[in-house]
């Protein structure tokens, strides 16, 4: 990349060392992240298109669906939450089918700070992690010390992972250097929990500003990228995802980091789904297709896959009355 | 955090298209005057280039038989289709179009059998291009009047085309002809004649009126016959330079109209500023398309040296996704090579490029061990005075070269006997805008390639052909003028 600082590959000394050349200042990272090879729309968009008429069938689909099911943080995310709500969704993450335990678990639930103490209580040692939405989700319009408030409450309550949402406004008015600050403080923050940093790249709008939000994130410490809050439209498209997975394979190429890539919201049918691992395995390559470094932020999907499952194992449908309501 | 967990192999299932929905004869005639009939030359066999199986056994049209099809068609000409009013040519042409959308899977698989192209490009890009020729031209058989050339057509068109895009390319000639008023003696090539026989039943089914459209099948000798016949008003070749500028010779002196659309050695410059992911798949788009099999590939990368080591490192990593093998897999990328004989010129350029000097590398791939292959493949360190830089290769092989600067990349791109096409990428509009203007090739695409619209005129400078097809601009070659 012409436009890359000198950077040591295999030096992961701690969250945005490699990059202090470029860190230092919003004039800085907007040289660096200004610098970064462009995006064509139409080409990307195109490139998404072609890698969605992939033909995945038979052994292929069995592999993708249940590899699915293990990368989807079930969601709920609403103001309706309760206890009862969230330890359904908790139960559900363990045994998605109950007719069929050999179907795996959700990698994790994803809940509001305040019920992540009743999702880890639900959860216990099953290996189903828990993710908490942070930084005054969704909207990120907060003051830093109420971010890192809601951080710290959700690691203290017991969250194995931070979804944290950017401040779009400081983004969009070029203070990348607050941007990236308030990362790496909620990195800090985080404690031994996983940051995913949120974009919500409906309302960044463009390719080129999501590639820059990506590499803004990956320099600031982020362990995974994530598109959405699902609160705004459009949220997870495949073109989007596209441009993320290319930052992270980049970004590894220069720093030998890797970094996951989590869209979010309006993935809904398996083969969507199965769209989205055909473009991991094919753009970021096959190091991705791991719930290490891959989730889906879903709701509904996961019923969808649990149906496509039962059809590949029995070879018929069954309807949606044969499926838990999370 | 680790960077290495267990490695998950993602394998695609076979996922071939179904071979069900054609219907292979043993053998074929020719067609002429409507009808299916046989020819007087020798029978030859049209293989799969993906196995090698033999197909069907494919009448020899020779002289008396195409003397029988210019026949046919001059006096379809003068008694039906030259003064049928245009409005209701366009019918005919709009029915033809709309069975070719009726049909298009059959002929996607038997293009795609006959020829080797995967089926996602014939089913997504050759059939569907096809239907819209015809939609598109059957809208101007109404409105020559304002074509700027004229309303009158020219007569008889004899036309040969090549086996790299078998049914596109005739669409090109037959649906501009027709809407124009001609009738035509079309030679499709002798390793892919299945698709235009299929079109030959496609015009029995849309009534189309007898010896409007008339198909000979042959090799070399049967084009030639047909190209010097003396009833033939109208010459519209697309294929090799050499065959070109035989039917050229051929042609001169008699008052045939000519237009020839023939090889190319496209230039695809990209600059540092380039969106360098969407390059190379404008590359990987420009060489691996269609094996290569494209006259207006992007077979020359002219890259800028300041980004020459990236790109060339995102591009092979590109190059290792692609899946080259079954053609009518769904998955293909690249199918098999058109003939035997198309395999040997390839090995032997590469050979060259590699006597020459160049440095040859190509992605790991288990190739099928019948049926004609090669592998996607490209040339480093190459220089202008390389073969590998000057000959059309017509397959997957991409020689890689380096600028410096917007000016050295023009000389560079401009350097052939060759102008069909060429790209330009850059994230700079007005640097696009400059060097489109001063590259000479018949299409410059700008942070795209290979991207083919019915609207749009295509045709070469230099070597590389005159005339055009496609659009208002591909009416002039069958009509007469406006003046005349």
């Amino acid at each position: 990349m012409s436009a890359s600082p000198t950077i040591t590959p295999g030096v992961t000394s701690g969250p945005g060392s490699d990059f202090s050349d470029v860190t230092g200042s919003d004039a800085a990272l907007r040289r660096f992240l200004h610098g970064l090879p462009g995006v064509d729309q139409v080409g990307a968009e195109a490139r998404a298109a072609a890698l969605g008429t992939r033909s995945i069938k038979t052994t292929a689909k069995e592999f993708a669906i249940d590899l699915a099911i293990r990368m989807v943080d079930l969601t709920t995310l609403e103001g309706a939450d309760t206890a009862g709500k969230v330890r359904a969704l908790a139960a559900k993450a363990m045994l998605p089918d109950p007719a069929d335990q050999t179907c795996p678990s959700t990698a994790a639930v994803c809940v509001y700070p305040d019920l992540v103490a009743v999702a880890k209580q639900t959860l216990g040692e099953s290996g189903v992690h828990v993710a908490a939405v942070a930084t005054a989700f969704p909207s990120g319009r907060a003051a830093l010390d109420i971010k890192l408030a809601d951080t710290r409450d959700a690691v203290e309550a017991g969250a194995d992972e931070i979804d944290m949402v950017i401040d779009r406004g400081a983004f969009l008015s070029g203070h990348y250097r607050q941007v990236y600050d308030e990362i790496v403080a909620v990195r800090e923050a985080c404690g031994s929990a996983h940051l995913k940093v949120i974009f919500e790249t409906g309302e960044l709008q463009t390719y080129d500003n999501v590639r820059r939000a990506s590499w803004l994130a990956m320099m600031a410490g982020a362990h995974f990228i994530k598109t959405s809050t699902g609160k705004v439209q459009p949220a997870a498209t495949l073109p989007v995802t596209l441009v993320m997975l290319e930052a992270v394979r980049d970004f590894r190429e220069a720093t030998g980091r890797m970094v996951g890539v989590k869209p979010a919201g309006g993935i809904r049918t398996s083969k969507d789904a199965i769209k989205y691992l055909v473009m991991v395995n094919e753009v970021a390559g096959p190091d991705w297709l791991d719930p290490d470094w891959f989730r889906f932020g879903a709701s509904t999907l996961l019923n969808d896959l649990l149906m496509q499952r039962t059809k590949m194992t029995t070879g018929r449908y069954s309807g949606p009355d044969y499926f838990t309501l999370d | 955090m680790s960077t290495e967990t267990t490695k998950t192999v993602f394998e695609y299932a076979p996922a071939p298209e179904s071979r069900a929905v054609v219907d292979i004869k043993a053998s074929y005639g020719l067609f002429v005057n409507g009808e299916h009939v046989e020819g007087r030359g020798t029978p030859f066999k049209t293989v799969n280039p993906a196995t090698e199986e033999v197909l069907a056994e494919v009448a020899e049209a020779d002289e008396a038989d195409i003397d029988a099809a210019v026949k046919a068609a001059r006096r379809a000409y003068e008694k039906v289709w030259g003064p049928m009013p245009g409005k209701e040519r366009a019918k005919y042409l709009y029915r033809i179009a709309r069975i070719i959308q009726e049909r298009s899977r059959e002929l996607a698989v038997l293009e795609t059998i006959d020829n080797g192209k995967p089926i996602k490009e014939s089913r997504d890009v050759d059939v569907p291009t096809v239907a819209a020729h015809f939609f598109y031209y059957a809208g101007w058989a109404d409105k020559l009047e304002f074509s700027g050339y004229g309303t009158t057509p020219l007569g008889v068109a004899g036309q040969v085309i090549p086996w790299n895009f078998p049914l596109l390319m005739l669409a090109w000639k037959v649906a501009p002809a027709l809407a124009c008023g001609n009738t035509v003696v079309l030679k499709p090539a002798e390793t892919t004649p299945l698709t235009a026989l299929l079109f030959a039943e496609i015009c029995q089914q849309a009534d189309l009126p007898p010896g409007v459209v008339n198909i000979v099948t042959g090799a070399g000798r049967t084009g030639q016959a047909l190209v010097s016949h003396p009833g033939v008003d109208k010459v519209a070749f697309t294929g090799s330079t050499d065959v070109g500028k035989a039917i050229a010779r051929a042609v001169a002196g008699t008052d045939k109209k000519v237009t020839l659309e023939l090889g190319g050695k496209a230039a695809n410059i990209v600059f540092d500023d380039a969106p360098l992911d969407q390059a190379v798949e404008g590359i990987v788009n420009g060489i691996f398309f269609n094996q290569g099999h494209v006259c207006c590939a992007g077979s020359r990368l002219l890259v800028q040296e300041s980004i020459a080591d990236d790109l060339l490192a995102r591009l092979k990593r590109r190059m290792s996704t692609l899946r080259v093998g079954d053609p009518l897999d769904k998955n293909t990328d690249i199918g098999a090579i058109n003939s035997a004989e198309q395999l040997a010129r390839i090995r032997e350029l590469s050979a060259i490029g590699e006597a020459e000097g160049s440095e040859r590398w190509s992605p790991a791939c288990d190739l099928p061990t019948t049926g004609y292959w090669f592998p996607p493949t490209l040339f480093t360190g190459v220089s202008q005075a390389h073969r590998i830089a000057r000959e059309e290769i017509f397959g997957p092989v991409l020689s890689v070269l380096t600028f410096r600067t917007p000016s050295e990349a023009v000389e560079k791109a401009n350097n052939t006997p060759y102008g069909l096409s060429a790209g330009v990428w850059s994230d700079k509009g007005s640097l696009i805008l400059k060097i489109a203007a001063e590259l000479r090739a018949g299409v410059v695409w700008a942070n795209t390639f290979n991207k083919f619209d019915p609207t749009s005129p295509f045709g070469g400078f230099k070597e590389s052909g005159y005339g055009r097809e496609g659009g208002r601009h591909g009416l002039e070659a069958y009509l007469k003028g406006a003046d005349q």
